[in-house]
This record gives structure tokens, sequence and C-alpha cells, in this order.
């Protein structure tokens, strides 16, 4: 089956263009089916995604890591295609890859080898000369904030150190492009809100791109713009989170006192949808409609409004929307 | 740019060229095996052996020398035997240096799910092979042809140009030779340190597929009465090959044409299994 969706519009066209070439399209997804075995793990998914942050969202065994990892040219679909910056997966994977910085969800690294050496060749693998690439390394470990450490054996780093250099190596090079697989993966509070405040900083610096694969709401909520919520190998879902968030403004919730049903029938006449439990009231309001309308109902009826809240759909609940369909 | 700044900035110099990224690895992973202070020793050590040789070289071409020791020079000759002899000592060194160094070039990475690393960026599963291999391959070719062919230098420098015309062949028989050496010890060692992911096994195995190997080779050709056994013996295969190219009578019992094929097959069979490992995800079907 193959679930198709035109996704999202860039911030800008030039945030979406790679310099002289035309504005592309950061991730497009042509009925890509990958299978392993007799089991197919993606099934035509078919999409396109422009946004500066994107999530990929989905219950263990969805299929995200699959879906990045093709991406990255580790496993060869059986049937469609994929770009990245217009780039097909199939002809110019050498060219996507040298766009791209990767962290691995599972630990990938060198134990034997201290940060500043395993960077630095990282790098120049990237094509960085080695004077270069050793310069550029100090720096991506200063910019990750494991300057102190960085002549430690990376054997001997902690989990969230691991994290940190993982980041480093995969921004050393300069990539138009971040794919982060887990990056809050066995990580504790403190150290997760430095790696979210981190990849929201890589985001809003706008020099890269960021694909953040998590099974974390929280985290792809933090920092992403679009979310793609995969399930069985499809697309359950796509959310724009600022489109939502905007569309959403006219949902309300009230803590009203002192109603009867003529505040609620003066309501409606204006339009907007109602539903009221006890001293509660939701509403969606109508175009046109703000909530000094409401306030002058409210004070027509007699009725006392304590409290007023533009609440819109969190990601969990977008989330569960897309498990349940 | 400072390095005490917390900055990024993305990077739009110049970049080296593709084909010759392989040296990276290269690079590294021979800095990484010199660490070791017994590596170093032992390959020091290598070389005492063409010294040694060198020294007999000189001695043959010394008649006051050979004089004094009452020696004919005939004794001393310098020949084919003499150079295959060269060839036998310096590939034992070799199997030993590659079961101390070869383990250790692959297993890490693997053992550390290192590969996506080198495999997201624009560097391919062969250029990895490659990398590591030359390691191997340099590291090898120090002890054996390199030396071997130096030898042959000298040996001509001091015999003359009709020995040297003569015996050319020679020194094509010390590169192929260790060519043939280098090629199948490195694909195994790596392969055997790709499935296993443990270096110290990894070491270990590369002995028992070499000796144990020359023992299940004479056990099944006691068993079932036969020659084919041979084929299991990579030894057996190497020496029956070297003796070929040295033009050394031999009674061997399986052909040199079989042997050339039985080797080829097991580099292609290692060739297979190693890249069958050195992917950045295994699939598990």
């Amino acid at each position: 089956m193959s679930t198709t969706s035109q996704l999202g519009a860039p911030a800008s066209a030039s945030e979406n263009t790679l310099a002289g070439t035309p504005p592309v399209r950061l991730i497009e997804l042509n009925g890509l089916t990958v299978r392993f075995g007799d089991r197919d793990i993606l099934r035509g998914l078919t999409a396109s995604l422009g946004g500066r942050a994107i999530g990929l969202l989905g219950p263990n065994g969805a299929g995200k890591s699959t879906l990045i990892n093709t991406l990255l040219g580790f496993y060869k679909p059986v049937a469609g295609s994929a770009k990245v910056f217009g780039h097909d997966i199939h002809t110019d994977i050498r060219f996507i890859r040298s766009l791209v910085g990767y962290t691995p969800e599972n630990d990938a690294f060198i134990s034997k080898m201290n940060a500043v050496s395993f960077i630095q060749m990282m790098g120049e693998l990237s094509g960085l000369p080695s004077k270069v690439a050793l310069e550029r390394a100090h720096e991506a470990l200063f910019y990750v904030g494991l300057a102190e450490a960085r002549y430690r054996k990376l054997g001997t780093y902690s989990l969230g150190m691991k994290q940190l250099a993982k980041l480093a190596q995969a921004i050393v090079h300069g990539p138009k492009l971040l794919i982060l697989d887990e990056p809050t993966n066995g990580l504790d509070p403190s150290a997760r809100q430095r790696m979210i405040r981190m990849i929201r900083e890589i985001r809003d610096a706008k020099e890269m791109r960021v694909v953040l694969c998590s099974h974390l709401l929280r985290d792809v909520e933090d920092t992403c713009d679009e979310v793609l919520i995969l399930k069985n190998g499809q697309i359950a879902h796509y959310s724009n989170l600022d489109e939502e968030r905007r569309a959403n403004k006219r949902f309300l919730e009230l803590e009203i006192y002192g109603a009867n049903g003529d505040f609620t029938a003066a309501v409606e006449r204006l339009g907007c949808e109602c539903a009221v439990s006890a001293n509660r009231m939701k509403m969606v309001l109508a175009e046109g409609i703000d909530s000094r309308d409401i306030f002058r109902i409210a004070a027509d009826q007699q009725v006392r409004i304590r409290r007023m809240n533009f609440r819109r759909d969190s990601l969990e609940d977008i989330f569960l929307k897309a498990m349940e369909s | 740019m400072a390095v005490y700044r917390r900055s990024y900035k993305p990077y739009s110099g110049t970049l080296t060229a593709e084909r010759s990224r392989f040296l990276v690895l290269f690079r590294y992973s021979r800095r990484n095996l010199f660490r070791s202070k017994f590596l170093t020793v032992f390959f020091v050590l290598c070389f005492f052996w063409p010294i040694a040789c060198l020294a007999w070289i000189y001695v043959a071409h010394s008649a006051s020398f050979l004089a004094k020791l009452g020696l004919r020079s005939e004794f001393v000759s310098i020949d084919n035997k003499f150079f295959l002899i060269f060839m036998s000592v310096q590939g034992v060194l070799a199997f030993l240096l590659t079961a101390f160094a070869g383990p250790g070039l692959i297993s890490p990475d693997l053992a550390n799910g290192a590969l996506p690393l080198y495999f997201c960026r624009p560097f391919s599963r062969a250029e990895y092979v490659l990398g590591k291999s030359s390691v191997l391959g340099i590291l090898l070719s120090q002890i054996t042809w390199v030396p071997g062919v130096i030898l042959f230098l000298i040996q001509a420098s001091f015999a003359g140009a009709t020995w040297t015309w003569d015996n050319l062949w020679i020194a094509g028989s010390l590169i192929l030779s260790s060519l043939i050496l280098i090629a199948i010890l490195s694909l195994l060692a790596m392969a055997l340190s790709a499935w296993v992911k443990w270096r110290i096994v990894a070491g270990a195995l590369l002995l028992a597929v070499m000796f144990f190997g020359a023992g299940f080779a004479q056990a099944i050709n006691a068993v079932l009465r036969t020659d084919s056994g041979h084929f299991f013996d990579l030894v057996y295969l190497i020496a029956t090959v070297w003796t070929n190219l040295f033009l050394v009578d031999n009674d061997r019992a399986i052909s040199a044409g079989q042997a050339w094929i039985a080797i080829l097959v097991y580099c292609l069979f290692c060739l297979w299994l190693l890249l069958r490992k050195v992917r950045a995800y295994e699939v598990v079907r």
C-alpha cells in the first residue's frame, strides 16, 4: 500500500537552495520500498519534505532508522526511489553522503582513539585536508562541549559524552544535512536538555538542515518544525507543527461559572462549536470571532470566566491519533 | 580560527582527491599498529635474516675470506635455492607479523560499530578494504620482496651482467611469490577478524587455520588414501607454488597449477567473507 502526501513548504526559497542550484526539496520519497528477506520494512513511502528540521517519529520497528539508512545508501530499495537535495540515492549516493552528517543510534567509535584523532580521521575521510581536519576537529569538540575531554580515549567517555562525540564527528566536515538517529537515547535529563539545546542551535543557525529520528515525542516537539510519523513501514501521518500551532489557535478551553444553556446557545449563534461538561467548556472559534466576543457574551449573560486557554493538539495527541488511524 | 571559540562554521575550502582517501585509513591504522612496542621490536627482528643473507652474499664473493675458512666457492653459491630459503624464512616471519597485526585492523571497527561512520561518508567498502589491506600489504612487502630484490641487486652487482641476465627471472619470482603470500595472508587475517570481531580470537584462528589445516590435510589423506587433503593445507599450497616459481625440483603431491587455482579460490572466498561483513549495518534475516 502506498501512502501519498505532498508535504510542507520550506521556510524560504533561499533556505531550501544549495549554492548554484535551483530550489530543491530536502527529501523526496517516491514509492520507496525496502525489503529484508520476505518482509517489507518500508512500504511504498511517498512524501516530499522541505522543513528546516524534520522529525521522524514512530514506535519501535516502524521503519525510521531503515528510512535513514536507505537515504544513506546502506540499504538498497527493492522498488521506488528517494532523493536528497534533488539527488537520487540510486545514482548519486556518493555525492549525497558528502552533504550529510550522520550520528547512528548505537555506539559508533574506536575506543582506543582519542576524540581529536578520531574526529580528525573522520574529517579527512570526508575530504578535508589533514591540517584543516585537525583544526575543525578541535572546533567541533569545543562546539559540542567536549573541549576539556578531547584528548581522552573515546572508550572512557560516558554515554552522554559519546553522543556528543558522535555529533562532533557528524558536523566536522560542515554538512548541509545532519541526520540524528535517536540522539538522546540513554541520556540523563540534563544531558538530554543539553543535546536538545544544541540541536535547536544548529537548526536556528541555518547552516544545516536537521532530520531527527526519535521515538521520544518531546524531543521532536522541541526541535522540529515538520513531523513524519511512520507506522509499520508506512506513513501514518504528516504534520507541519508550525501550521498546526497556528491552526489550533482557534481551539479554546474555558472554565465558567454561572452559565446556563443561554450562554452556550449565544456562542453557537456566532458559529462556534461548543462542548460543555459541568463548568468546563471547549469550543472552536468561528472565522472572524475572537476571545473578546466570548467575553462580551459572558458579560451579557453574567457568566464568570475563571480561566481561558488556547489549547492546541500536542504532538502526543497527533501521534496517538496517527497510531489509532 | 582559534580553537577556544565555541562556534561553528560550514566548510567551503578545497577537498582532497577521492581516489586517495583510502590512504587516510592506511595512515591512521599504521600509526595505531606501531604504538605496540612488541610489534615494533618484532618488525625490526624481521630484518635480521635479510642482513644474514646479505653477509652470506658478501662471503660468497670474498675469495680471501673463503680461503681463510677453507671453503670452496661452490659451497656458498648464490642461486635460486638460496633465494627460496630466504623467502621461506621471511614467509614464516610474515605470517607471524600478520597474526599479530592483521586481526587488529578491522575487528575494533566492527566491535565498536564504527563502520556506519565510515560509510556514511563518500567512502566505499572497497576503499575501506583497500585502505586496511594496504597496511598489511606495505608492512609485509617491507620484509619480503623489498629486501629480496635488494639482495638480488647486491648479488647482481657482485656477480656481473652475465649472472644477472641469466637469473633475472629470480627477481620476478621473488616479487610474485611475495605477492601471493601477502594476498592470502592479508585477506585471511582480515576476513577472520571481520567474522569473529575479537582481535585475540582472530589471531588464534589465523594460527589454527595455518597449522591445523596441515593436520586436517594429513588426516584426510590418511583416511581417504588420497592427495586431495593438501588442498586444505595453505602452507603446502604456498610451498608448491613457490618451489615452482623458483624452479626447485620437488616431489609434490599436487601440481603447481592446482595449487595456484586453490590459492586463488581461497583469496576469493576470503574476499567474499570480508565483503559480507564489512557493511554499515548487517541485515539479520
